[in-house]
């Protein structure tokens, strides 16, 4: 038998057939929806007359457009008229096509990439997919998970198939050991700063190595969810009993016998030991410092200590002239030491760092102290209904209040700002989120991806800083 | 979907790397429900001085003269050409929905970004991957010749220059094969049902857990 990467597994698993000109018809497993990129795909069923093929394979949640303050009113508490219809149009058409929905006063609700694998429907060995380009995050349980679009939406719907072209094999593998206050995150900016935001278009990224087996599986979640900064569809990481442990009891995944036999065939979701990948990158864990972008792409980044790139050093003019534009942007000059940029905001939530672990990171550092005074906003937003309930649990709530943190009730919010919590024209902000684009959150505002502790380290200083030497 | 055949059009140079689509279409306009209507507010941060939101009367904001689609060279193109990793960022398919509405029906870069890629054809837009070198030249001659205009041949896979010269390009056979004819992807799917429940019922024995229902 010849040997296969995990993704060549998963990928053999799923193929119903293959077309005469390569492309294949891939069977999807589970189907998650939410209210942005789902309402022309459901109308698109009606115009044509079609039924979703298997209704238990799907699950539903507003996330992007809900409001991230008082919940008491339900629907009506959505003030912008037309975010409203595209929250009530998903609740008719999961009702209309029978479809499960966490609506937006369950206690389940939160951001869909967190409430999958919070409930158990992100399973190991399964294709997941979503209207959301962020699903690679599933693929921290050793799933085949990636974003699709609408009108891909709409085939998984009709047909629990997608027609697709297999991607090469890439595997990012980190050796040795982070350092203390060294995150996932922080891995997955060194990585993209490394292969660049194109690095891994047309690849599937295997992740391995020790420094990331050490990662728990929130963390591996976190450095899923970026793959898709670094152009690849998809991420992965191998099955071990850490994967396992995670999934055991939760709603959705099975029990009693099948269970067992479930658990047996997810040990094998792993690349054989001699499987061929069509691009290895190595990066030294122990290297890697706490990481914050400084312009407009994941790829600009630096480690905390460094200062901001000089555009002039740059050889390749395409990439000098979009490092001066970027700069221009977020109103930086080049070689200012990053620690000296002052914040305006600071936001920690996002499919990317929103999980409990996030927030007691940054809840460990934000204790005791106070938010500087020339931050106008710091807040807290959690992943999902019952994220908040266990951090209320652990008095995190409190800590962050205490501190100067307002805390939010769960969703996408200032991720991208399609609800009311946004940047303003030139603010800039400090945040856990994964896109720092030109206007991401908000016209005009200035996005600096971090790590958690680190969004909290630059709350209670005004400026970034490092968080190992907080404290100090 | 609209047959996608022969196209000549107007080139619109768009001479940035890493467009994103929220710069294609920024997320306030992604709460409409409907597919049409997104050509007004593409590239809207770019493309006009004041802050764009969904309902707004977009024939009295303020534009941006410097952006490239305000030039009124430029006006009526259907041809984008950009640099590379065009289309980065979200899933979202509004982004190929504003720049067809807008007009656009090819789009020339030297690299795409996957999903953006893939929804392209899903719209009856073309994406043509060309060199560097390529995409370059065109940027050049776009800039020192008003009016100039390309011949895209899907059938025959080529562009072909006002001076008749022309360059060749790759297209997946099945996607060229959907765009030439306008075919809906479900429905040719549709026509594999009985592989599709054979692999379920294979699927089953294997994996019951993957098909147990929750409420
Ligand atoms: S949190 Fe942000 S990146 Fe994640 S799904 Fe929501 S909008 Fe997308």
């Amino acid at each position: 038998m010849t040997s296969k990467t995990l993704y060549d597994k998963l990928w053999d698993a799923h193929v119903v057939r293959t077309n005469e000109d390569g492309t294949a018809l891939l069977y999807i497993d589970r189907h998650l929806v939410h209210e942005v990129t789902s309402p022309q795909a459901f109308e698109g069923l009606r115009i044509a007359g079609r039924k979703p093929w298997r209704t238990d394979a799907a699950l539903a949640v507003p996330d992007h457009n809900v409001p991230t303050t008082d919940r008491s009113t339900g629907i009506e508490g959505i003030t912008d008229p037309i975010a409203r219809i595209q929250v009530e149009t998903l609740d008719k058409n999961c009702i209309d096509f029978g479809i499960t929905e966490f609506g937006m006063t369950d206690k389940r609700q939160g951001i869909v990439h967190v409430i999958g694998p919070e409930q158990g429907a992100t399973l190991p060995g399964m294709t997941v997919v979503c209207g959301d380009s962020h699903t690679s995050t599933h693929g921290a349980f050793a799933a085949l998970a990636f974003g699709i679009g609408t009108s891909e939406v709409e085939h998984v719907l009709a047909t629990q198939c997608l027609i697709q072209k297999k991607s090469k094999n890439m595997l990012v593998r980190v050796d040795g050991q982070l350092g203390s206050g060294v995150t996932a995150k922080d891995v997955v900016l060194a990585i993209i700063g490394r292969i660049g935001t194109a690095g891994g278009t047309g690849y599937a990224i295997e992740f391995g190595g020790d420094a990331i087996r050490s990662l728990s599986v929130e963390g591996r979640m976190t450095l899923c969810n970026m793959a898709i900064e670094a152009g690849a569809r998809a991420g992965m990481v191998a099955v071990d009993e850490k994967t396992i442990e995670y999934v055991k009891g939760r709603p959705y995944a099975p029990t009693g016998n099948v269970w067992d036999k479930a658990k047996k065939e997810w040990e094998k979701l792993h690349s054989d030991d001699n499987a061929v990948f069509d691009k290895t990158i190595v990066l030294n864990g122990a290297e890697i410092e706490p990481q914050v972008t400084w312009g407009t792409s994941p790829e600009m980044v630096s480690g905390i200590n460094a200062s901001i790139p000089d555009p002039d050093n740059e050889s390749d003019p395409v990439k000098s002239d979009s490092m001066k534009r970027a700069l221009e942007y977020m109103g930086l000059t080049a070689n200012t030491p990053i620690s000296e940029i002052k914040i305006d905001k600071v936001f920690i939530g996002s499919c990317t760092n929103s999980r409990i672990e996030d927030l007691r990171a940054a809840a460990e550092v934000a204790k005791g102290n106070k938010v500087a005074g020339n931050v106008k906003l710091a807040m807290v937003v959690p992943g999902s209904g019952l994220v908040k309930e266990q951090a209320e649990q652990e008095g995190l709530d409190k800590i962050f209040v205490k501190a100067g943190f307002e805390w939010r009730e769960p969703g996408c919010s200032m991720c991208l700002a399609m609800n009311a919590d946004r940047l303003e024209a030139g603010e800039r902000c400090a945040s856990t989120s994964n896109r720092n684009f030109e206007g991401r959150q908000g016209q005009g505002g200035r996005t600096h991806l971090v790590s958690p502790a680190m969004a909290a380290a630059a709350a209670i200083k005004g400026h970034f800083a490092d968080v190992r030497e907080l404290g100090e | 979907m609209d047959k996608f055949e022969i196209h000549k059009g107007l080139v619109v140079p768009l001479d940035r790397a890493n467009v994103d689509t929220d710069a294609i279409i920024p997320k306030q306009f992604l709460k409409s429900i409907k597919r049409s209507g997104f050509g007004p507010n593409l590239f809207d941060d770019w493309r006009y001085l004041d802050t764009g939101e969904p309902g707004m009367d977009n024939s009295n904001r303020p534009v941006n003269t410097d952006f490239v689609l305000n030039h009124d060279r430029y006006k009526g193109g259907s041809i984008l050409i950009a640099r590379d990793n065009f289309g980065c960022g979200s899933s979202r398919e509004h982004a190929p929905w504003a720049l067809l509405d807008y007009g656009f029906k090819v789009i020339i870069a030297p690299s795409f970004a996957d999903i953006f890629f893939n929804n392209c054809f899903k719209n009856g837009i073309l994406p043509i991957v060309l060199s560097e070198k390529e995409v370059d030249d065109l940027f050049k001659s776009v800039d020192a010749t008003e009016g100039y205009a390309l011949t895209i041949d899907l059938p025959s896979q080529t562009v072909t220059k006002p001076d008749h010269s022309t360059i060749s390009f790759e297209v997946d056979e099945f996607r060229k094969h959907c765009l030439v004819n306008g075919l809906d992807d479900i429905g040719l799917t549709l026509q594999h049902v009985d592989d599709i429940r054979k692999y379920e019922a294979k699927r089953k024995e294997s994996a019951p857990w993957l098909f147990a229902s929750h409420t």
